[in-house]
């Protein structure tokens, strides 16, 4: 049964040890909308999202990706645990950015591109380089193909790292705090290129500390504290007029 | 490696705005540090060369003899051999240890215990003496007769116990090494490998280990370095390297100290020429903690000055401190 949310999750708890990161999250989103997660350090915002893409397991609930039940194969009344090579076919349509970047440190931008595309999708050298530039090209750098990650500004290594998720041609794009790394002037170059993706129509998932990018481009806000989602809705009514308590007092620090 | 000048000016502008001179600091404790270091050191050249019981003209006609240089020969062959195995074997070892199967692990574990844990004399004589254990070495397709078998004693020369010996201690040390370069890797790396879509297996060829190599190839030399004096152990099985070859010719003219100093002004060249390969290697590869610990030596320096300088490419530093960094907030 394909649903028609990309991303479903509905009671999904983690723990780390005797400490509880997610306490039952109920979150959805829909094919094309762009979802912002915003939330107080330490709330389980990025265990949330990095259990979107399995990079982290979750104990209990259903989550389901891209109509996948992200671990597991339902069969006959039981649930098969993924192969490896399973968790790496689910992955690679899901695009991912850290905040710290994560660029390959040994290879050029074009190579971090092409590097996904040759491995995984097994496309060929020339193929793969000749679909890295046209990435780079439109995140604004085909200037800056042969650089290594040490050589690019904070910017435009988050920039190559939005280009390489791109190029495997992902369902769903995931954020984890993108801008957090960053000087304050290379921010802007970053949330631009992400608000064009917005506007393309991608499905994103983004957990930030830029409320300014929630207001203007998040279709739904969610409130992310102690664990699970607090408050959702429109920018407008999460941001603007929050319901909860605890919304505003964070709200207040933030803004 | 730039050596280092820190230009001083001869001549600063005075209180009147005329140009001073400036007089340099003689630094008379340093003249003396090394006069006596120099008288010390001539004394000590001056009582060897010049000692009546080392007979020097020897020392000239055995230095090319044929038996030594062929000696050289198995010596630069057991150690480079016995490198590439302990390289290939410890890569292996390093990946067991960390993989995420437990029979793997402990027999990593286990192995890199026994080969660390007993003197790689006692490996040398167990390896060159198989044949106890063992008279006959069989390869054949199971429950057939149809194969190969071997006399273990033709087998097992000198030269193959000291290959098994040498390489099979050095894997278990690598090992560590290796394990040592994969930890270091920042943690991000795999993360973004395998949420690009690659499996564990892709992301250790691709992403962590050509980065790892960074940190694991400097100490490579050094065990290369190590190893080319380490066979001088393979006498003990008449592995005919230089120092079996010496000891054989030492034992039939009495002239121990004489082939001594063949063998050692031997075993110098090789390492200084290694020494000199190390640098380079440092130089692609290394990254500064490597070059603060070992300083180039005299004749690195030498070959440095005559302009056959690898040049360090000034980012691959930065990027060495980086990933320094990066392991320190690992750590933290």
């Amino acid at each position: 049964m394909k649903s028609l949310l990309h991303v479903e999750a509905r009671g999904v708890t983690k723990s780390f040890g005797d400490h509880q990161v997610l306490t039952g999250v109920d979150f959805s989103v829909a094919p094309g909308e762009v979802s912002c997660i915003i939330g107080p350090s330490g709330s389980g915002k990025s265990t949330f999202l990095r259990c979107l893409n399995a990079l982290e397991a979750y104990d209990a609930g259903t989550l389901v990706v891209d109509g996948k039940h992200v671990g597991y194969d339902y069969q006959n009344g039981k649930y098969y645990e993924w192969s490896t090579k399973q968790f790496a076919g689910f992955r690679s349509n899901l695009g991912m950015v850290f905040q710290r970047f994560n660029l390959f440190g040994h290879l050029t931008a074009e190579e971090n591109v092409a590097c996904a595309l040759i491995e995984v999708r097994g496309i060929n050298k020339s193929a793969a380089k000749k679909r890295a530039l046209e990435e780079l090209s439109k995140v604004g750098l085909s200037s800056h193909s042969h650089k290594r990650p040490h050589q690019l500004s904070g910017g435009q290594q988050q920039r190559v790292a939005i280009a390489r998720a791109l190029a495997m041609d992902p369902e769903i794009m995931l954020f984890d705090e993108p801008t957090s790394a960053l000087d304050p002037e290379l921010v802007d170059e970053v949330l631009d290129t992400m608000k064009k993706l917005a506007h393309n129509g991608m499905t994103m998932v983004v957990v930030t500390h830029e409320m300014g990018f929630a207001r203007e481009v998040a279709d739904t806000v969610h409130f992310f504290d102690g664990g699970s989602i607090l408050e959702s809705g429109t920018p407008e009514n999460v941001l603007s007029n929050p319901s909860k308590d605890r919304t505003r007092a964070f709200l207040a620090k933030v803004l | 490696m730039a050596v280092r000048q820190t230009s001083r000016p001869t001549q600063l502008k005075g209180p009147d705005g005329r140009p001073a001179p400036v007089v340099k600091l003689r630094h008379v404790d340093r003249w003396l540090a090394g006069a006596l270091a120099v008288a010390v050191f001539v004394w000590f050249a001056w009582t060897l060369s010049t000692n009546q019981n080392i007979r020097w003209t020897e020392v000239a006609a055995y230095l090319f003899f044929p038996k030594i240089i062929s000696g050289i020969w198995n010596t630069l062959m057991i150690s480079m051999a016995a490198t590439v195995i302990g390289l290939l074997l410890g890569v292996l070892l390093a990946v067991m240890r960390l993989a995420h199967n437990p029979v793997l692990n402990w027999l990593s574990l286990l192995y890199i215990w026994f080969f660390r844990g007993t003197p790689v004399l006692v490996q040398l004589i167990f390896w060159y003496n198989l044949a106890f254990l063992f008279p006959h070495i069989a390869v054949r397709i199971p429950f057939t007769n149809i194969g190969y078998m071997w006399d273990t004693n033709q087998v097992m020369t000198g030269f193959t116990a000291a290959l098994l010996g040498l390489g099979l201690n050095l894997a278990a040390y690598f090992a560590e090494t290796v394990r040592a370069g994969i930890q270091a890797i920042d943690a991000g790396q795999s993360e973004a490998a395998l949420a690009l879509g690659m499996t564990p297996g892709t992301r250790m060829r691709k992403i962590v280990l050509p980065q790892a190599l960074r940190i694991i190839i400097p100490p490579t030399g050094n065990e290369f370095i190590s190893m080319l004096k380490t066979t001088s152990l393979v006498y003990v099985v008449a592995g005919n390297d230089l120092m079996t070859n010496a000891s054989q010719i030492y034992k039939q003219n009495n002239l121990i100290m004489e082939l001594l100093i063949v063998a050692s002004l031997w075993y110098m060249v090789m390492t200084a020429i290694a020494t000199f390969f190390q640098s380079k290697l440092e130089a692609r590869f290394g990254t500064d903690a490597v070059r603060l610990v070992r300083n180039p030596g005299f004749v690195q320096k030498l070959f440095l000055r005559s302009g056959v300088v690898p040049t360090a490419p000034a980012p691959a530093k930065i990027e060495a401190r980086d990933s320094v960094s990066a392991i320190g907030k690992e750590l933290s």
